[in-house]
């Protein structure tokens, strides 16, 4: 494998996690709790979908062969989409959409703090703009972890419940394969391995102030990052995104 | 028409607004990072100020209608990420617009890392200047926005905050 195919396939993993994470919490679009929080999952939505726009048109260059970023992201297969499982789950309710974003910004947010040293200049710029934002959102959810899993009693069972569901989804992140070997030689990527203690240590931190229970070592599901092998969620993912440009792929709005 | 310079066409600039804010001018905003003459030619950075920033295709057309109508040649712009757009580059007179606009400018400079530790700013009320204010939402009208509450006034204001 050379260097610009790892590239690639490290740009589409980055982007496509910030694509299907963007367009699950999209979905929220008029149907949150109340019209504040409605209106912050959506400004979310809308930079984790700016940032995969920035990282599959750079992929697009990298390849070399006339893909832009609408080609990744409409005219893929589900096999060929690159993204965490994580971010392809199911928004359940109101906590699980929370717990979910509030997992993965952990890690966005220390991974992003490595990435902006990368040699490569445009992921380093990418990497840059995308922390600004992205310290917004681990404050954002954050603080709402701590407010429902030290709330009610409801909410603290819902909160609980959505560490289950989503607590085997956490170590993929950590996941590296050839790709990565390949880039931290070069100084282009991190080496994930180092980033894992101090997610442990943010999210334990977060975890007591909410009185909520840190699960620990388990069983890990792999294979959306590395394999392109998904849960059956993101075929449906798909299927409305790529609708519309699939059917008329030459329209313009 | 005046002798094309670059200082003309950034006087030009100062005519295109954001379209979520119209009283500034993407000039008071800092998002024009360079300006390029060649002959009638004109080559702009363009830096976006958040990266879904939904009005970066609106600001390019207008920024190519107004200088096409001042009889511009060839229009080009590109966007530029580095470096990433802070509020610390919006201009003292931006700031005032948007404050006598009722929108908070921002306080403080974006290197100020207390965003994930501390409580958040009791912002200045743009409205009554008062200071007894709260955060409602992190997120407001936009994505550069918080939503607060005056407690001297009762308004609800938007806030531009610190990136």
């Amino acid at each position: 494998m050379t260097q610009q195919e790892a590239l690639f396939t490290y740009l589409q993993r980055l982007g496509d996690t910030s694509l299907i994470l963007g367009h699950r919490i999209s979905e929220w679009c008029g149907h949150g709790p109340k019209l504040e929080q409605d209106i912050a999952l959506i400004n979310i939505s809308l930079d984790l979908i700016g940032q995969a726009r920035n990282y599959l048109s750079y992929a697009g260059e990298v390849e070399g062969k006339g893909r832009d970023e609408d080609k990744l992201a409409y005219f893929r297969v589900e096999r060929e989409f690159k993204n965490l499982l994580i971010a392809e789950q199911p928004n359940g309710d109101w906590g699980q959409t929370i717990m979910r974003s509030f997992f993965f910004d952990v890690f966005h947010y220390y991974f992003l703090h490595e990435l902006v040293k990368s040699k490569d200049e445009q992921l380093a710029a990418i990497a840059a703009k995308s922390l600004k934002e992205v310290t917004y959102h681990l404050k954002h959810n954050a603080d709402w972890v701590i407010r429902l899993g030290d709330g009610t009693a409801e909410s603290h069972d819902r909160m609980e419940t959505a560490i289950e569901e989503l607590w085997m989804y956490t170590g993929e992140m950590f996941d590296m394969d050839e790709v990565d070997h390949i880039l931290i030689e070069a100084g282009i990527s991190p080496d994930l391995s180092a980033l894992k203690s101090k997610w442990e240590a943010k999210v334990q931190e977060v975890f007591q102030e909410a009185t909520l229970t840190y699960p620990g070592e388990a069983w890990m599901q792999s294979g959306g990052k590395l394999k392109g092998i998904h849960s059956e969620e993101l075929g449906f993912i798909l299927a409305e995104m790529q609708y519309l440009p699939r059917c008329y792929p030459d329209a313009k709005w | 028409m005046t002798t094309p310079s670059v200082e003309h066409i950034k006087a030009l600039l100062e005519e295109v607004t954001d379209p979520e804010i119209p009283v500034l001018t993407i000039m008071d905003m800092g998002v024009v990072r360079e300006v390029r003459l060649s002959g009638m030619d004109v080559a702009i950075d363009l830096t976006p100020t958040y990266s879904g920033c939904p009005a970066m295709q609106t600001i390019e057309a207008e920024i190519r209608a107004c200088l096409t109508k001042n009889g511009y040649g060839n229009i080009e712009v590109k966007e530029v990420l580095h470096p990433a757009w802070t509020t610390d580059w919006l201009t003292e007179k931006g700031r005032q617009k948007l404050e006598e606009y009722g929108i908070a400018p921002p306080e403080g400079k974006s290197e100020d890392k207390s965003l994930l530790t501390s409580e958040p700013k009791q912002v200045k009320c743009p409205r009554c200047k008062s200071r007894d204010t709260e955060m409602i939402s992190q997120f407001g009208s936009t994505a550069c926005k918080s939503l607060y509450k005056c407690h001297a006034c009762l308004e609800t204001f938007d806030y531009f905050k610190c990136i």
